[in-house]
């Protein structure tokens, strides 16, 4: 079997389903935060399939903004995540909570 | 035949890293899977004939992004993520989800392959690093420079983050041990 | 039967090929080993390994052995998996750079037909290049990258704090020290055109002579990329992840027989890759200068001669490895910081900014 469109449709789609269920059932920061790259990834690789399929480059370039901008978020989010352990000795989301009441 | 091959290999081998991933209550073996996932998806990328695309994901991801989230697992020395019992509804509801977007994901695969098939052009290749430069410095001139500012941005705001506000000054061991056998010395 | 073979042959040539290089480095690492320590004991008045065989040949076979048969010692408290695991990384992220290394020009006077089956029939180029990839550079910086997973998991996964302390001075040193050289490998980029090591080569022999080399439009460039590669390969004056006399061994202090010697070999062979890509970059790789005149290019003594003179400029920068590991002492790591950060990388990127004008003005 060849993979085509729809394969490379539907790993992707898989890769985003696990990332989406990960972001929902972590608790940890950090791993949100990978789980958040994993779909950044997937929808990327949707982005080269068509790229490829099409035959044009500009689906390419896409990806370079994405992995600029996930670049970006990894520098400030690793910031964030220290400087919120420095204060709680913990990274968990469910220990953010001194705006409540 | 081959590319055929090496593409189930590694989307299998991408699958399995990312639910070990979400598996895993160890901060530092979901950063192992995810960084299978990543070297799976750039070998992914090479049988898609984007070989820029390919050598830029291993650099950036697996090489910046992920080498520093290992780095501060280990600096702050995290364990695994306690079980808490107070959030049993948020299993449910990504469950929920997961079925939802695997739902979608089939109805995709399925429309996009009741379509005629896509036939690729082999000569036609747009993923060489001189079809990328070419696009990147002219059509999308704007989005590049809007980029580099972000990115400048974000050296600026992790820089404030990372500054504590009133900056310990650092002191040497060695030069307190000085001291002291000056001061052993005088008296 | 026929078919079949023209069919996989292409691939059986690459796997001969890649087989055949993993051999050479590796046993140019086991005498980059001897050699290290003879030079040393010159450096230092000595007289250095001596007698396993006459002047001491034999004696990369003899620790070979020994570390074959040492004792396999694991702690108890480590996590096996990842503790198994990144020697191997190591040792795998180190020799996968050296594919697209071009070590030699194209020979064109043999002709292949005589091989049987027809498998290549008229077949008259050989490329002395494993893979010729369009982005060589890239790949190397990329799996370079990658290769520092196996030094941090082996810290993380020993579950000791000397280990702990060296993966993590590694990680940050190799985060640091990568900016710098990346911004010294784009000036030879931008003058060449080209991120294909093969095309970088050739682009240096197009050159007009006062920029033959690299190495002279490209001077801060090229003292740039020595420094950040010494750092990169853990090496004296950066050696801080393994300092002996702080960290017991660093990030291997746990690590015994077979598995250190992984880790000892990965050292060597990024030594290696680095001082090929240095040779690469700046001096031209196979290129000698004048040789044209002497020898037809693409004849049998030319490639011998071209190959000769890389496999010397390789060995002239891993004698300077050692050279600067008998000569200076270890950098203390806050200075390592503000030398990577304050120092090397704002003059890697004056050297880039230099380097755009000067090309801007020169393609005009």
């Amino acid at each position: 079997m060849e993979p085509n469109l729809a394969t490379y449709l539907g790993l992707s789609g898989i890769l985003f389903t696990i990332g989406c269920v990960g972001v929902v059932f972590k608790r940890n920061a950090l791993g949100m935060f990978m789980c958040i790259e994993l779909m950044l990834n997937a929808v990327n690789l949707t982005f080269v399939a068509f790229s490829r399929y099409y035959a044009d480059v500009h689906g390419q370039l896409f990806v370079f903004m994405v992995m600029s901008v996930a670049a970006a978020e990894a520098a400030v989010g690793l910031g964030i995540f220290i400087a919120f352990f420095r204060n709680r000795q913990s990274i968990d989301v469910d220990t953010a909570s001194i705006l409540k009441n | 035949m081959v590319s055929t091959a090496l593409f189930f290999l590694f989307a299998g081998f991408a699958i399995m890293c990312a639910i070990s991933m979400v598996y895993h209550k160890n901060p530092l073996y979901s950063a192992i899977s995810l960084v299978g996932v990543f070297l799976s998806l750039a070998c992914i990328y090479l049988t898609l004939a984007a070989p820029f695309i390919a050598i830029v994901q291993i650099l950036v991801y697996a090489g910046a992004i992920m080498v520093l989230v290992v780095f501060v697992i280990m600096l702050l020395n995290l364990d695994d993520e306690p079980n808490t019992s107070r959030l049993k509804y948020l299993y449910a509801l990504g469950g929920g989800l997961g079925i939802v977007l695997l739902a979608q994901t089939l109805f995709v695969v399925y429309a996009v392959s009741r379509t005629p098939n896509q036939a690729i052009d082999p000569n036609v290749t747009v993923g060489n690093t001189l079809d990328i430069g070419r696009a990147m410095y002219t059509d999308y001139l704007l989005p590049v420079e809007i980029v580099g500012v972000m990115l400048l941005m974000a050296i600026v705001g992790s820089v404030v983050l990372a500054r504590r506000l009133s900056q310990p000054q650092l002191e040497l061991v060695i030069d307190k041990e000085e001291e002291r056998i000056s001061e052993e010395i005088n008296s | 039967m026929e078919e079949t073979l023209k069919l996989i042959f292409p691939y059986v040539v690459v796997l001969i090929g890649v087989l055949l290089a993993f051999q050479g480095v590796l046993m140019i690492v086991a005498y980059t080993v001897l050699g290290e320590r003879k030079v040393l004991g010159w450096i230092q008045g000595r007289v250095g390994p001596n007698r396993v065989g006459p002047w001491g040949i034999l004696q990369p076979f003899a620790d070979l052995l020994k570390f074959i048969l040492k004792e396999d010692i694991v702690p108890n408290e480590s996590s096996k998996v990842i503790y198994y695991l990144a020697p191997f990384i190591a040792l795998t992220c180190a020799l996968m750079p050296i594919v697209v290394y071009p070590f030699g020009p194209t020979i064109t006077t043999i002709d292949w037909s005589f091989l049987p089956y027809g498998i290549a029939e008229g077949v008259h180029t050989l490329r002395l290049v494993i893979a010729q990839i369009d982005v060589g550079v890239l790949f190397v910086l990329s799996i370079t990258s990658v290769g520092v997973y196996g030094i941090m998991l082996a810290g993380w996964s020993s579950n000791s704090k000397y280990s702990l302390m060296g993966g993590l001075r590694s990680s940050a040193q190799m985060i640091s020290y990568e900016l710098a050289m990346g911004a010294s490998v784009i000036g030879v980029v931008m003058l060449a055109g080209s991120l294909d090591l093969t095309r970088i080569v050739q682009a240096q022999m197009g050159s007009p002579w006062y920029m033959r080399w690299f190495i002279i439009p490209q001077f801060i460039g090229f003292v740039v990329f020595l420094i950040s590669a010494f750092a990169e390969t853990n090496r004296v004056p950066f050696d801080l992840p393994e300092a002996e006399t702080e960290l017991v061994a660093g990030f291997h202090t746990e690590y015994s027989a077979l598995k250190f010697a992984l880790f000892f070999m990965a050292e060597y062979v990024n030594m290696f890759t680095v001082s090929m890509m240095a040779t690469v970059l700046f001096l031209g790789g196979w290129y000698v200068p004048g040789l044209s005149h002497l020898f037809d290019v693409g004849s049998v003594p030319y490639a011998l001669i071209s190959i000769g003179a890389f496999v010397g400029k390789v060995i002239f920068f891993l004698f300077l490895y050692i050279w600067i590991r008998g000569t200076l002492p270890r950098f203390r790591f806050d200075q390592l910081m503000n030398f990577g950060w304050k120092f090397l990388l704002p003059l890697g990127l004056l050297n880039l900014i230099g380097t755009i004008i000067v090309v801007f003005f020169l393609n005009r």
